[in-house]
C-alpha cells in the first residue's frame, strides 16, 4: 500500500509499503531517516522515539498505515523544529538541502547539550533520548529532576550513561531559561 | 494482509461485520508486538484511529463514559478527580510513549490477567460499551474476562465506550514489580471505597488466571465495617480486621508461577497491598470525614 504523510515538514510518500509495517521501519528503510534507532521492536527501549502530531510516540509500534496523513518529527528535524518553535528562521531553508535529513541543519540546543554534557557514549539511545527530552522541554521548561525521570523512564540507555543524561537535559533547560 | 480504516464508527462496524477476523489496531502497542515479532500475521489489521468518537469522554451525574482508545495519559491528565483508581493504574503503565498511545479499549480487548486498567475498574464498578451490526450492549465489567487473555466479545463486535462509575469516596491502587516503570506486574490490587452504598470493592491484577474480585474479602470487610459502625464514626480500622482482610485477599488468588514471580510470593504481595490500601483509602476517608466535620 502507499502511505503518505509529512516528516521533519516535508511531504513523504512511501511505496509498496506491507500493511503490518510499522512506522520505523518506513522511516529508516523506505525514506532514508536512519536518525531513529531500531533496536528492540517491542516499546521497551525508546530509541525508536518520533513526534507523531506532537505525541512522543514509540515508532515501531505505530503501524505505517496509521501514520497516514499525520505529521512526524525525528530527531533528524530536531534542528528545525526547535529553530521554529523559538521564532528563528533557518537561513537557506529555501534551497531545498535538506533541513528533513537534518543535514546542514545545526543542532538543536537539547542536542548541544548532550554533546556539552558528555551525554553520549555509543549514541544508540541518543536519538530517542534528544526527541523525549525535547518535547519535555517544550512542555515544562522548568522541570524537576523527577520530571526530568519521568519524561525519560521509557528510554533505555544500554552504556548506563544516565547521570551525564540528567546533566545534559539540566543544561538545556538552563540555556532554555537563559535565552527566553 | 490488508489494511482497512475506517473513517467512521459505522465504518468499522460494518467492515468487522464483513471480515470478523479483522484485528483492530488502537494504540498499537499490543497488536505490533505480535506483528513485529511474527506471532500475528492477521488477515486484516483495522485502524482505529481515524474514529474520532473513540477518543472523547463524558463525565456524566453517575459515571464517566470513557470512549475505548482515550490514551492512559489523558485519563492521568483529565480524570484524576472522578476515576483516581483509574488514573493512578494508567501512571503505572509502561512509559510515556506507550501512554501516549495505549489506553482501555485495548487493555480490555488484550484482557491479560497482568492489564493495569482491569483492577481499578472492578474496583471501581465499571460496564462495557461494545457494539456490532446486530446492535449494543453492555457488559457488566465482572462478566467481561472469561479466561487467560479472553474476552466476553463477539467476533463481530468492537468496544465503543467504557463506563466507569464516577468515585464517591477514596480509590487506590497498588503495583507490584521491579521497578517504577515499563513494568509489568507480578501482581496488583485495586481499592475503592464506596460510602455512599457503605461497600468496599476490589480487583486482583496478575495472581489468577482473569482480573478477579476478593468477593468473600469484600463482603467479610463490609459486615465488619457496618457492624462497627464505621462509616459513621469514622475510626481507625482494627488490625484484626484489616489483618482478616487482607488474609481473604490472599485467598481470592489463583497464581501461578512464572518468570515474573512466584505463586506463593504473588499470594503474599496482594494481601500486603490490600492492607495498605485499606489503610490508605480508610485514612484518607477519616481525614475527609472529618475537614467535613470541622467545617459544619
Ligand atoms: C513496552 C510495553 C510495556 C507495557 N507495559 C504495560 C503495563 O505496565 N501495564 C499494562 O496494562 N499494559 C502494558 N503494556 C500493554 C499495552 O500497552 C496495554 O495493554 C494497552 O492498554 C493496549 O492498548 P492499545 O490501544 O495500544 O491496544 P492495541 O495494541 O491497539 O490493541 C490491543 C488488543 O485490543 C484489541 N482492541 C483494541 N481496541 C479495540 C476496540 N475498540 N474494540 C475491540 N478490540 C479492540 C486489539 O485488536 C488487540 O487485540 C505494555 C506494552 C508494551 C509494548
Ligand atoms: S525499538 Fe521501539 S522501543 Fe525499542
Ligand atoms: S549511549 Fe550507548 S546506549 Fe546510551
Amino acid at each position: 500500500m502507499r502511505v503518505s504523510f509529512t516528516v521533519n515538514g516535508r511531504p513523504q510518500q512511501a511505496d509498496d509499503v506491507w500493511e503490518g509495517e510499522s512506522l520505523l521501519y518506513v522511516l529508516r528503510e523506505r525514506l532514508g531517516l536512519p536518525g531513529s534507532k531500531n533496536a528492540c521492536e517491542q516499546g521497551e527501549c525508546g530509541s525508536c522515539t518520533v513526534r507523531l502530531d506532537g505525541v512522543p510516540v514509540c515508532s515501531c509500534l505505530v503501524a505505517a498505515g496509521q501514520a497516514e496523513g499525520s505529521e512526524v518529527i525525528t530527531v533528524e528535524g530536531l534542528a528545525e523544529y526547535a529553530r521554529q518553535r523559538s521564532g528563528d528562521a533557518l537561513p537557506g531553508a529555501a534551497d531545498g538541502a535538506g533541513p528533513h535529513t537534518g543535514e546542514g541543519a545545526g543542532l538543536a540546543p537539547v542536542q548541544q547539550a548532550f554533546i556539552d554534557a558528555g551525554a553520549v557514549q555509543c549514541g544508540f539511545c541518543t536519538p530517542g533520548l534528544l526527541v523525549a527530552a525535547d518535547e519535555m522541554l517544550e512542555r515544562n521548561p522548568d522541570p524537576s529532576d523527577a520530571d526530568i525521570r519521568e519524561a525519560l523512564s521509557g528510554n533505555l540507555c544500554r552504556c548506563t550513561g544516565y547521570e551525564k543524561i540528567m546533566d545534559a537535559v539540566r543544561l538545556a533547560a538552563a540555556r532554555q531559561a537563559e535565552g527566553a | 494482509m490488508d489494511f482497512l480504516r475506517p473513517a467512521s464508527w459505522e465504518e468499522a462496524l460494518a467492515a468487522k461485520a464483513e471480515h470478523p477476523t479483522a484485528v483492530p489496531i488502537a494504540g498499537g502497542t499490543d497488536v505490533m508486538v505480535e506483528i513485529n515479532f511474527d506471532h500475528r500475521r492477521p488477515e486484516y489489521l483495522m485502524d482505529l484511529n481515524r474514529i474520532g468518537d473513540l477518543y472523547a469522554w463524558e463525565v456524566g451525574e453517575d459515571s464517566v463514559r470513557l470512549g475505548a482508545s482515550v490514551p492512559y495519559t489523558r485519563i492521568m491528565e483529565n480524570l484524576r478527580a472522578e476515576l483516581p483508581g483509574l488514573a493512578l493504574a494508567s501512571h503505572t503503565v509502561a512509559s510515556p510513549q506507550i501512554r501516549n498511545r495505549g489506553g482501555v479499549g485495548g487493555n480490555l480487548g488484550t484482557a491479560s490477567p497482568a492489564g493495569d486498567a482491569h483492577p481499578a475498574l472492578l474496583a471501581a464498578g465499571a460496564e462495557v460499551e461494545v457494539e456490532s451490526v446486530r446492535g449494543s450492549r453492555r457488559i457488566p465489567i465482572d462478566d467481561f474476562y472469561t479466561g487467560v487473555k479472553r474476552n466476553a466479545l463477539a467476533p463481530d463486535e468492537l468496544i465503543r465506550a467504557v463506563h466507569v462509575k464516577k468515585a464517591d469516596g477514596p480509590q487506590q491502587y497498588s503495583k507490584a514489580g521491579t521497578r517504577n516503570a515499563m513494568v509489568i506486574a507480578v501482581c496488583a490490587f485495586g481499592l475503592a471505597l464506596h460510602p455512599r452504598t457503605r461497600t468496599v470493592r476490589t480487583g486482583i491484577g496478575s495472581a489468577a488466571p482473569t482480573p478477579v474480585r476478593a468477593t468473600a474479602a469484600e463482603e467479610f470487610l463490609n459486615a465488619a465495617l457496618e457492624e462497627g459502625g464505621f462509616w459513621d464514626n469514622g475510626k481507625v480500622i482494627t488490625p484484626s480486621v484489616a489483618k482478616r482482610f487482607s488474609d481473604l485477599c490472599s485467598a481470592a488468588c489463583n497464581p501461578i508461577d512464572d518468570v515474573r514471580g512466584t505463586a506463593s510470593y504473588r499470594r503474599h504481595a496482594v494481601g500486603v497491598m490490600a492492607r495498605r490500601t485499606l489503610t490508605w483509602t480508610w485514612e484518607s476517608y477519616r481525614g475527609a470525614r472529618r475537614a467535613t466535620e470541622g467545617a459544619a
